[in-house]
């Protein structure tokens, strides 16, 4: 499609017709899935399986899905301080549907200090440094020209605090599963071994070890940042719930005197209007 | 993370609030740059000058919120061809909250293709090159990629239309009307230069890059054109997406899908 030249005529060959190699559903008939009929051939599939299957068009191996699911098990904390999470939980507290809040809690983390924003660097990143490595280049210069495009290395250091619970837990079962050898994941621990022994001193967060291992598994960044989308969800609901099972209102109250004003002094908006008609008047006066 | 001798407090430039007497949560006074909200801007203040004073520190000029009302107008309603008022319409013709057909119209809005991020790095192009045709004609021969960026590859010139073959009416209109009422100097060199940068960019500006001259104009940022632009086209979304509500998805065209398969050729 992009090879097409531009304009009215692209724009006329689309009206109402999508070509679509990705399915379609034949109403009371049966739904075709990248080619597959869901529900013959792909009714014993996982829901994670099916998902990266409807990202990649590719099949994944039992560890590869084992670990695919760990990915989004232990990144899913339902602590409501956390940025996203508190989106659905004042959708709760709020008395807003759940679906509304939590899909605003995913939209949110999109952010560029964690979730999506982050994920996308730190697998661009590491594949990006593979190459030119495997070019000759050199890994502290590859960390310095990163740092200096972003001015931080993205799955290293954290917002929080400098290190990462969630880390020896999904190495140990990417051990368990044989998927802890992989060059991706070789490359970050050298990365946080020059972080760690320059003047950095950057820890590896889950976003690094989750990148590498994504990257091992053989994904794309694009396929990468579509997988991880729900990495959050499973988080997000317990905030809602206990939310709107509190008082409505009750999350986060603020009282007017804690808004800490930074900002201009009281002033006169009629005042500003008054004034703002003189300098007018004086001036058409002063133009006659 | 916070004010560490209040760690529950807001830390706002903008808003400033007193509590009534008898309750610390009901606003007795609200003060939006120090001006006094409920007791002396409502029913004095047009709305697009509060929406410039949240903005700005300072208050629009006349003319500042003339060309910002101009702007509104122009960008109310991209009609239901739109890709966000489409969106907005997938939710209002099943039924869906009010609330989801403006975040679709804001997630399909906020793109590269008319949308919110393509107004903001059609500003970013002003804040680097001003009225210097040559540095736009550099900037708009390159396609710079953010390397592993959230935002997909840009595909065209931002602010360019890449299906238009000339200029539409509509998009000179608007620049018309906007550059005549602009005390800025980015809009009457982009109606006065408008065929070179076209031709530079290969296609014909859009109503986004008349938008991204607008913005700038007016002193925002690209972070605030952006935010802007998706506020302000909200409005037609909202009203397409209530006008299909009733019609019904059966009066909605529901579109064909065609299957490219080798092994599967059947058509919906």
């Amino acid at each position: 499609m992009s090879a097409r030249t531009n304009g009215p005529d692209l724009l006329q060959e689309n009206v109402g017709v999508l070509k679509s190699r990705m399915g379609t559903f034949y109403p009371g008939s049966h739904v075709i899935f990248r080619g597959h009929d869901l529900h013959a051939d792909l009714k014993d599939m996982d829901w994670v399986e099916l998902y990266v299957f409807g990202i990649t068009n590719r099949r994944f191996t039992k560890e590869q899905l084992r670990l695919m699911h760990s990915i989004w098990t232990y990144t899913s904390y339902p602590d409501v301080r956390l940025w996203n999470n508190r989106v659905a939980a004042l959708a709760g507290s709020s008395r807003s549907t759940g679906n509304l809040g939590v899909a605003a809690a995913l939209a949110v983390s999109e952010a560029s200090i964690y979730g999506r924003g982050i994920d996308m660097r730190a697998i661009d990143f590491l594949i990006r440094t593979r190459r030119e490595l495997e070019e000759g280049g050199d890994l502290t210069e590859c960390i310095r020209k990163e740092l200096e495009c972003h001015r931080s290395i993205a799955g290293y250091g954290r917002p929080l605090v400098n290190g990462d619970e969630r880390n020896r837990h999904l190495l140990a079962l990417a051990q368990s599963l044989g998927l802890d050898q992989g060059p991706h994941l070789r490359l970050a621990f050298a990365i946080e071994e020059t972080l760690l022994s320059g003047r950095w001193r950057m820890k590896m967060n889950y976003a690094a070890l989750v990148a590498a291992l994504g990257a091992d598994i053989g994904l794309t960044p694009r396929e990468y940042y579509l997988f991880m989308f729900p990495a959050f969800l499973a988080g997000m609901q317990p905030c809602y719930v206990e939310a709107s099972d509190r008082p409505e209102g009750t999350l986060y109250p603020i009282p007017c005197a804690d808004i800490l004003y930074e900002g201009e002094s009281k002033r006169s908006w009629l005042g500003r209007k008054e004034s703002a008609k003189s300098a007018d008047h004086k001036k058409t006066i002063s133009n006659r | 993370m916070s004010n560490s001798e209040k760690p529950h407090t807001i830390r706002s430039r903008i808003w400033r609030e007193e509590p009534e007497h008898d309750n610390p949560f009901a606003t007795r006074a609200a003060y939006c740059r120090g001006y006094d909200v409920y007791g002396e801007m409502l029913g004095h203040a047009r709305w697009v000058e509060m929406l410039y004073l949240l903005f700005r520190n300072e208050a629009p000029t006349a003319s500042q919120a003339d060309l910002l009302e101009a702007l509104a107008v122009a960008l109310a309603n991209p009609g239901p061809r739109d890709a966000s008022v489409h969106a907005a319409m997938c939710g209002g013709v099943c039924g869906s909250t009010a609330a989801s057909s403006l975040m679709a119209a804001l997630a399909v809005g906020a793109g590269q293709l008319a949308g919110g991020h393509e107004v903001f790095l059609a500003m970013e192009g002003w804040a680097e090159c001003g009225t210097d045709l040559d540095a736009w004609r550099q900037r708009l021969a390159e396609q710079t990629a953010i390397p592993g960026s959230i935002w997909p590859a840009q595909e065209h010139p931002p602010g360019f239309d890449p299906h238009g073959v000339s200029t539409a009416t509509s998009v000179k209109q608007t620049l018309s009307c906007l550059a005549s009422c602009s005390s800025g100097a980015y809009l009457p060199w982009l109606q006065q230069n408008s065929s070179a940068m076209e031709a530079a960019a290969g296609c014909p500006l859009a109503l986004s890059g008349v938008a991204a001259a607008a913005f700038a104009d007016l002193g925002f940022s690209p972070e605030q054109g952006e935010m802007l632009h998706l506020l302000l086209r909200l409005p037609g979304a909202a009203a397409h997406a209530l006008e299909q509500r009733p019609l019904g998805y059966k009066k909605f065209p529901f579109g064909t899908v065609e299957l490219e398969n080798e092994s599967i050729k059947e058509t919906a």
